[in-house]
């Protein structure tokens, strides 16, 4: 009894992970056909500056505001420990390399999965919902291609310029608080920060796991529309998971990145 | 205008040769179907619900593939077709979704427009004029700058039948066009499918349950039960047919081959038993 209760257990457990792995490549070979089947949303570029408007755009104010308070929240804190050793001139050091390396890319991502993300699967769900894609297919205009390409494309282009704005606003949050109100010297804030921040190792490596971000939440995003049974409970799970495996993905990936990046440097 | 399959011919544009189809092969869908519509006409496919019917239409406009038999649409067997081939037979059909399925974030204009603007590269003041005339055709021409949240049920199926028929195509496919229509907006689709069909020189097939609406527009109906076609023939001869299906059907009686209740276990003993345990229940509670 006991055995075939384990035995249970085992087929439970090795049906889910066969599941998973075949949505993986399903996902993939999605993921594969869009990028071929590109040609629409690159040569008709303004149907991708339509969605770079709606992915973008409309998320500047949670981008910008978050942030800000970010940036602020980093110059409390780091202005608490750095007083400690007689290094608060380093402020501006802090604020910039944990915007620009970590905080950037992974806040603005994880924003940008709630925000955007959420979105474009719910559209892309509602349109299949609502027999929008079957009657695309009908008049013989691929919606792989038409529909969900150029919101692939605009989102993978507006996610790296959201973390450079996240990581701006975030810097002069820190430039609000550590200089105009604890008053640490202006001069100090900026000058060690354009020494110790590095074209190379930090801001490019930060624009790379945004832009590698930009790629999972926007992939995760229009897959799981795409995929979403035709109902409303369909579309809500289908946007639920977005959200949560965007947000897995970037913390995964994040690490994984961050240990290529910078952790080679340092044993050098 | 009577036809049957045996007079199928160079003239018919979609035919159908003992088409089966099954998602479990232990379970199948179509079995057996033969069909043979001609140029010109306007076929019915009638049935109950689940019958196998948009299945039928399913595979004539290649979103399905027959897993047994030979489905040839347009001179092309589906079967055979890849992508292209598939997008290519597409273009010179149109088809009309139960609900419109209009494109929600443009407008009445911009959706007539759209097939127009994904295959042929015309100069603005041109498609203008073609966008135009289709509204025209379906009466809403001043109905061009709304949107599909702004329009009745009866316009939106309207609209939808615009854009469809802006190709000019020689196959216009319905899923069940009458659904939900008031009598107004029905007598108006009924004269459009109609117009419409012989002002192109196109050949409609509609899919539909609303058997009487459709016996007044159509030439030839297929009547379907359980994926095969049980019955066939001219609007009339379905009216007079002896088959019982049919008949029920087409007279809308709750006595006949399908039953009004479900399956269920005997009702005595369904709530005797239920009913006692509940009140011995009840007894021992108290």
């Amino acid at each position: 009894m006991r055995f075939a209760d384990l035995r249970a257990r085992l087929e439970r457990v090795g049906s889910k992970v066969t599941s998973a792995v075949l949505r993986l490549g399903y996902a993939s070979r999605f993921l594969g056909y869009l990028v071929l089947h590109s040609g629409t949303a690159l040569r008709r570029f303004h149907l991708t500056i339509a969605e770079v408007y709606f992915a973008g755009v409309l998320s500047l104010v949670i981008i910008v505001v978050s942030g800000l308070f970010v940036g602020m929240v980093l110059g409390l804190q780091g202005y608490e420990t750095l007083q400690r050793y007689g290094s608060s001139e380093a402020l501006g050091v802090l604020v910039a390399l944990s915007l620009v390396r970590e905080l950037g890319p992974v806040v603005s991502g994880l924003l940008f999965a709630s925000r955007a993300g959420s979105a474009i699967t719910a559209e892309i769900g509602l349109m299949k919902a609502t027999e929008q894609l079957s009657a695309m297919e009908m008049m013989a205009v691929d919606p792989i291609a038409r529909v969900v390409a150029p919101r692939f494309w605009g989102g993978m282009i507006s996610m790296p310029l959201l973390a450079g704005l996240f990581s701006a606003m975030g810097i002069f949050g820190g430039y609000l608080v550590g200089v105009q109100l604890i008053g640490v010297d202006a001069g100090a804030f900026w000058s060690q920060m354009q020494a110790a921040v590095d074209v190379r190792t930090d801001i490019l490596n930060g624009v790379i796991k945004s832009v590698v971000f930009g790629i999972a939440v926007t992939w995760i995003a229009v897959f799981e529309g795409y995929d979403a049974p035709p109902t409303a409970e369909g579309v809500s799970r289908a946007t639920t998971r977005t959200v949560v495996t965007s947000s897995l993905a970037i913390l995964a990936l994040d690490f994984v990145l961050t240990a290529l990046m910078f952790t080679g440097g340092n044993a050098q | 205008m009577q036809q049957t399959p045996d007079s199928a011919s160079a003239d018919a544009i979609v035919e159908l040769r003992n088409v089966s189809f099954a998602y479990d092969p232990a379970q199948p869908v179509l079995r057996d179907i033969n069909m043979s519509i001609r140029r010109g006409t306007v076929v019915g496919i009638m049935g109950q619900s689940g019958c196998g019917k948009t299945t039928t239409l399913r595979i004539i406009m290649g979103a399905l593939r027959p897993t047994g038999g030979e489905a040839r649409v347009l001179g092309a067997a589906t079967k055979t077709l890849g992508r292209d081939g598939l997008y290519a037979m597409r273009r010179k059909m149109g088809m009309l979704f139960q609900f419109g399925a209009l494109f929600t974030d443009m407008s009445v204009y911009e959706n007539v427009a759209f097939p127009l603007r994904e295959h042929v590269a015309l100069p603005p003041e041109l498609l203008h004029d073609l966008v135009m005339m289709k509204l025209n055709a379906v009466g809403l021409r001043g109905a061009a700058h709304l949107t599909p949240t702004e329009l009745s049920g009866g316009m939106a199926r309207r609209v939808a039948l615009a854009r469809s028929i802006a190709l000019d195509p020689r196959l216009i496919l319905y899923d069940e066009p009458f659904t939900g229509l008031d009598p107004i907006s029905f007598g108006v689709i009924v004269r459009l499918i109609r117009n419409l069909n012989d002002s192109l020189g196109a050949t409609s097939i509609i899919v539909t349950h609303d058997v009487q609406e459709a016996l007044g527009v159509v030439d030839y109906v297929y009547f379907m039960a359980a994926g095969r076609v049980i019955a066939q023939g001219a609007p009339d001869e379905i009216r007079k047919s002896h088959e019982p299906f049919v008949n029920q059907f087409v007279n809308g009686s709750s006595e006949g081959p399908v039953p009004f209740h479900y399956p269920a276990p005997d009702y005595r003993t369904d709530l005797q038993g239920a009913g006692a345990d509940a009140r011995v229940a009840g007894v021992a509670a108290g």
